[in-house]
């Protein structure tokens, strides 16, 4: 399979009047053609930024930038902001979890369409409204010859979430990045555009990133996981291999914390105590160390390294959950 | 005849501490009036955690906001110890607030910004003139040490200065200051990472033990009503559909709406399988809500009768009440 989108070593920083922001500290993931990889962790654990930075969404006097973000062999980061933006939405498209701030409300659904299909692709207005009302449709709106017609706030957060989604696919994008796409929605409707969003990948065979802080939500829906933790990844495997062979003690913490509707008693959830590292401080040891329950001297004083397990499992742990030492 | 069916869920009125009769709460519009609650009853017995679910826009906030008298109700009677809210007003209601308190799903913005942790779980004491300063002061530090806060780090500190989990928890301390015996809570974790749910729904787990308080816990997350609930009321367009134990609720579910909302509850095992989401679309306007039953429009299993004539709320197994002409159990 060929690596479609990979970020390598890429360390985000912000300058706070506190001082350096460590957002993200050398992170290494790609993402493969047809791949739907999932993207785990807390507030404040990077997710956002790592995707955000990679794109050049997120760029100025105060983000430092170093490592490398590469589209189909295309660095990225060293871009203009004229020449990144050639990529969005033709190679790369995100969809974001505010789907009301992320539409404009005072044009017509239709109209925002049109916009973004007339400037891309060259079309005709005609032919773009013909193309706006077949994504609606793709996206299994009722009625999209009415709802051009609408303003977003006329829709409810799981239409205009779907409006969002039809909007990214609208280039036919290579990746398409969902960030918290359904953490506004109720569960419900969360089902509903989940599914929606697995089915378009495998109809448009576009490769996939959730990303999210409820492992709940990618279980079902991805192939790969990647865990983080205050900028780091700290585990990363096959979905299956993730949840079945758990080795880091923070994803381990993260799964006990959901509550469960297939729980067999009334147990209490378990909490990870405590909060992550303070990003501007600087951290030795692991990260974790504080709020693990299994930590000795040794992590609280050396960082562990990223390693693999020799099938494609990588966990950054020094005590393994699983093997007996 | 209507109203003997629609309480026939509810459990004898000496048990009860928090009792809502055929509750009715409309909103202007445009159009008419809408309907957001519709003859809804509940009842709560004295340490119980009751909770409402429901899609947005089912009505549970409404009904939340209508029984602590927030808004206006058009009819029902909603009955503390005894007494009955609706018709109480002026200094009469106000006195009978502190009773019930509520937490709200965006703790951050419902705390004023301007006033320092301190002041914030105070005022509620200040207004009621409880205790002097100094009692004050010490019913503080321990409230805010019950909800795990140091009251020496984040006493002088402005909410601004913290996270959604930490202003949820100073709102909690805030709210159990003047010791009600209710408290309503809002979808209390929905805007929080599951890690920090899990320490929310402990402390509120914490509190009701620690004060004895009933609660009141709205919503759309049935994983979060199952951890934490005695009883659970599925609602639907204004309407109770479904009420029974957590457990019987995830496990059978009688309602053909309930084994919706239960299917689209994810579960953290990729083993389990990609369930399909069972429900197409959306809820019908609550301007011209169908005939008969309000869900027939998505349900599987509707038929004429369904159109027709409304199904009222009837035991179906022991604990286990629901509206509807084709249960499935």
């Amino acid at each position: 399979m060929t690596e479609l989108f990979a970020v390598e070593d890429l360390k985000v920083q912000f300058s706070t009047p506190r001082g350096q922001l460590n957002a993200v500290r050398g992170i290494t993931l790609s993402v493969r053609a047809g791949e739907c990889l999932g993207i785990v962790g807390e507030s404040g654990s990077g997710k956002t930024v790592l995707w955000r930075s990679a794109m050049g969404l997120l760029r100025g006097r105060k983000v430092t930038r170093t490592g490398s973000a590469r589209l189909e062999g295309r660095e990225l980061l060293t871009l203009t902001p004229k020449e990144v933006r050639q990529y969005w939405g033709t190679h790369i498209a995100m969809v974001f979890q505010d789907p009301m701030t992320a539409l404009n409300p005072v044009r017509r659904i239709g109209s925002q369409f049109v916009e973004a299909l007339i400037k891309r692709k060259g079309m005709h207005k005609d032919e773009a409204m013909a193309r706006t009302i077949e994504l609606l449709r793709l996206v299994r709106m009722a009625e999209p010859e009415l709802l051009v017609r609408k303003y977003p706030a006329q829709l409810s957060g799981g239409m205009r979430q779907r409006v969002m989604i039809a909007m990214a696919i609208a280039c036919e994008p290579k990746v398409l990045l969902a960030d918290e796409p359904t953490t506004a929605l109720d569960v419900t409707v969360q089902a509903q555009v989940l599914e929606l969003l697995s089915d378009l990948r495998e109809k448009l065979g576009m490769a996939m990133v959730i990303v999210t802080h409820d492992l709940g939500i990618v279980a079902g829906h991805t192939d790969r996981i990647a865990v983080l933790y205050a900028g780091e990844v700290v585990e990363m495997a096959s979905t299956p291999d993730l949840f079945a062979n758990t080795k880091m003690p923070y994803t381990e913490a993260l799964l006990k914390s959901i509550p469960r509707i297939d729980a067999t008693s009334a147990d209490l959830m378990e909490v990870i105590d405590g909060a992550p590292p303070d990003p501007v401080a600087e951290t030795v040891g692991c990260f974790f160390a504080p709020r693990c329950k299994y930590a000795t001297d040794k992590c609280r004083h050396e960082h562990p390294e990223l390693v693999d397990d020799g099938a494609g499992h990588f966990y950054r742990c020094f005590y393994p959950l699983g093997k007996q030492s | 005849m209507t109203d003997v069916m629609s309480t026939a869920h509810l459990r004898r009125v000496g048990e009860t501490i928090l009792r809502i009769e055929n509750l009715v709460v409309e909103y202007p519009s445009r159009a008419g009036r809408v309907r957001a609650v519709s003859d809804v009853s509940l009842d709560i017995v004295a340490g119980e955690t009751v909770a409402v679910v429901g899609e947005s826009g089912c009505g549970k906030s409404t009904l939340a906001k209508a029984i602590l008298r927030l808004i206006p109700s058009v009819s029902g009677r909603v009955m503390l110890n005894g007494t009955d809210l609706t018709s109480l007003t002026g200094e009469a209601l106000r006195c009978a607030r502190p009773n019930m308190q509520m937490i709200f799903q965006d703790s951050i913005s419902s705390l004023d910004p301007h006033l320092r942790v301190r002041e914030l779980v105070e005022q509620p004491l200040k207004v009621w003139g409880r205790g002097t300063d100094e009692e004050r002061r010490a019913k503080v530090d321990e409230l805010l040490r019950s909800v795990n806060l140091d009251p020496e780090v984040v006493g002088d500190r402005k909410p601004t200065e913290f996270s959604g989990g930490q202003c949820q928890r100073i709102s909690i301390a805030r709210a159990l200051s003047i010791e009600p015996q209710v408290l309503v809570c809002d979808e209390p974790v929905s805007s929080l990472d599951v890690s920090i749910q899990a320490q929310i729904l402990n402390i509120i787990q914490a509190m009701k033990k620690r004060y004895g308080l009933s609660i009141l816990f709205i919503s759309h997350d049935l994983a979060v009503v199952r951890a934490i609930s005695d009883r659970v009321y599925v609602m639907y367009m204004g309407k109770v559909c479904e009420v029974s134990t957590p457990q019987r609720l995830t496990s059978t579910p009688a309602h053909h709406y309930t084994h919706a909302l239960v299917s689209a509850v994810p579960i953290p095992d990729p083993t389990v399988g990609r369930r399909r989401a069972v429900l197409e679309g959306e809820p019908p306007s609550p301007m011209s809500p169908p005939s008969g039953c309000r869900f027939r429009t998505r349900c599987p299993a509707a038929t004429e009768k369904c159109a027709a004539e409304e199904p009222q709320l009837r035991e179906v197994a022991p604990d286990q009440f629901v509206a509807c002409h084709h249960p499935r159990v």
